[in-house]
């Protein structure tokens, strides 16, 4: 039997297919970001914002 | 802020609307009263009407009693709301004394039966939901809300968003605890396990949390900081997650609008999966991400140190969410639930190891160039000490997931000894950390009325704990053996009643822990009350003087 395609299943087999490698893209840039040396003053900083006082 | 032109005061949107909405639920209530089909209801219908009609008079009084409302920034600092958190700090430690009773009584009652008092409404069936509701959501609950209502405006250097909305989601939340309480006595219960409250007590905490996200996220939106600090993230990723497992699991169709029984939308292995996804990811992020949060903002506070590293914490954070909300099918291991889910389960679960102890160790060495502080500080070495816990919570939970171990620690003692090192260790002491922290600072106050008395709490309240989960984990993988024991003729060994016999000593040792972990509170109750009560008052600003660092050794 041949599954009939539509709208609904279309996009479910979309995500089963796709999911994986979009969650790993996006840890990827996640982990692109955090690790950037670029970033790396901005983190130091936010580091130590629970002991700026106002 | 704006100038003030005349005296004209007019009634916010929200005290305007709040007042109609709550003086229609007063009528609204007393009909549904007198059309009420069951007892139960009818008292619950009771309690909200006198509670909105309360809630008029508050608000009305409130409105007629003040000047303007309380300005954004005094001398260009920000003006921050501390009512609402105040609330709730104490409200935690009376829900925690209150929980923590319970489950004593109830371990008593394990251990000899007669407590039960053969009262419908002293059954062990019907108190063990009120315990474990009243620890995890009245007591950690209430931590949850004052901590992340004081650490997003601090964080974010900015008030509350809101006027009302703040006491709206502290006092209806705490509405939520009694309604959901008082059923469990009175046999009100909708049998999914941390999920208990029927449905209309389901529909008023929706209503509570979406204005708790709100209250929240507006904060974040008039932020003053530019960046948004990591234990924000925790608390966001709480709420929202929370909104959506309450959402998913909670689905019911009522048998009246006047009564409080009702039948949940899902059934059979679908029921069951929906159930243990929510169950699972209220550990995950109620008990872990929330309190997460606390971590992140008192322990660097409390040591005086920056966070260790402040990038580990971001890849901790999508890590844990990334992993965590797949875990659930581990509590459905060798049930109807297709073998796939289940190793998907488990798969997930051993993966968890790495964000948590990534967390762990971010947590721990945020001490670095402050370690000599865990001799002297019982405060910090209370909040250390429970994210040591976290991280053998957290190595345990992973271990129990695989499925060959969980054919021997599934039903049995091993799993309450597993939750209870991380509930009375992490979640308990984590918790005790952050409101020794918070009732000097809330109260204005230099200091804690007295650190022996938070020695005291932690050596007794620790020492409980070793009780709790080492006898626990005697009577679990003893109940485990016991029951897959055969003979050599292929007969069960022992009949289940032996099994239960074997336990007696293993639950009179578990109550004695749980008993000192009580104690402990009560010792903590005392403290933070003679804290506010007779506690030299901090001059000037609110938190310690002298935050000037030095650098690491």
């Amino acid at each position: 039997m041949r599954a009939i395609l539509t709208v609904e299943n279309f996009a479910s087999n979309l995500v089963l297919t796709f999911w994986t490698p979009v969650f790993v893209g996006i840890f990827i840039a996640i982990l692109t970001y955090a690790l950037w040396p670029r970033n790396k003053a901005m983190f130091d900083a936010a580091a130590r914002q629970p002991l700026r006082e106002d | 802020m704006t100038k003030q032109t005349d005296s004209v005061k007019w009634m916010t949107i929200g005290e305007s609307g709040l007042t109609v909405i709550l003086a229609a639920t007063v009528f609204l209530s007393i009909i549904a009263a007198a059309k009420a089909e069951d007892a139960a209801y009818a008292f619950h219908v009771t309690l909200a009407g006198f509670a909105s009609l309360a809630s008029v008079f508050v608000i009305l009084n409130r409105y007629f009693e003040r000047g303007a409302l309380p300005p954004q920034e005094i001398d260009g600092r920000p003006n921050y709301n501390f009512g609402p958190i105040k609330f709730a700090a104490v409200a935690s430690v009376f829900w925690g004394i209150a929980g923590f009773t319970v489950g004593l009584l109830i371990a008593m009652q394990l251990a000899w039966p007669d407590l039960n008092f053969n009262l419908p409404w002293t059954s062990f069936g019907r108190l063990r939901p009120l315990h474990t509701s009243a620890v995890v959501f009245a007591f950690g609950g209430n931590v949850l809300i004052a901590t992340s209502f004081f650490v997003v405006q601090k964080t974010c250097r900015t008030r509350l968003a809101g006027d009302l909305a703040p006491w709206f989601v502290v006092l209806g939340y705490n509405f939520f605890i009694v309604i959901a309480g008082t059923g469990y006595l009175l046999g009100v219960t909708q049998s999914k396990e941390y999920a208990e409250p029927e449905w209309y007590a389901d529909l008023w905490l929706t209503i509570v949390w979406v204005t708790y996200l709100l209250v929240f996220l507006m904060t974040l939106v008039k932020r003053k900081e530019p960046h948004i600090f990591v234990a924000n993230w925790f608390y966001l990723a709480f709420i929202i997650t929370i909104a959506v497992l309450h959402l998913g699991n909670n689905p019911a169709l009522p048998v009246s609008v006047f009564g409080s029984k009702s039948y949940v939308a899902w059934a059979g292995v679908q029921d069951a999966m929906f159930q243990w996804w929510y169950g699972h990811n209220a550990v995950g992020f109620f008990l872990t991400a929330g309190f997460l949060a606390i971590m992140y903002y008192f322990i660097p506070k409390r040591a005086e140190r920056p966070v260790y590293s402040y990038r580990l914490s971001i890849v901790h954070f999508w890590a844990i969410i990334f992993l965590y909300i797949w875990a659930g099918p581990h509590h459905l291991h060798y049930s109807a639930l297709p073998d796939w889910t289940q190793t998907l389960g488990m798969t997930f679960s051993i993966m968890l190891w790495m964000p948590s102890w990534g967390g762990m160790i971010n947590g721990l060495m945020t001490l670095s160039g402050a370690w000599d502080k865990l001799r002297t500080d019982p405060v910090l070495r209370m909040l250390v000490v429970s994210v040591a816990f976290y991280g053998m919570a957290t190595f345990e939970g992973p271990l129990m997931s695989i499925k060959v171990v969980n054919s021997l620690s599934h039903y049995t003692d091993w799993t309450i000894g597993h939750v209870h090192s991380g509930a009375l260790g992490w979640v308990g002491f984590v918790s005790f950390g952050a409101l020794y922290c918070l009732v000097p600072w809330l109260w204005n106050r230099k200091q804690l009325y007295s650190l022996k008395l938070v020695e005291w709490h932690f050596w007794i309240a620790t020492l409980g704990i070793v009780l709790y989960i080492s006898a626990m984990w005697v009577s679990g993988i003893l109940q485990g053996l016991m029951w897959r024991a055969y003979t050599s003729l292929g007969f069960l060994e022992y009949s289940f009643i032996e099994s239960v016999e074997a336990m007696h000593p293993f639950y009179i040792i578990r109550a004695a822990g749980g008993g000192l972990f009580l104690i402990g509170a009560l010792i903590m109750a005392w403290n933070l009350w003679m804290t506010v009560r007779v506690g030299e008052a901090e001059e000037g600003a609110l938190s310690s003087p002298g935050a000037t660092l030095q650098p690491a050794e």
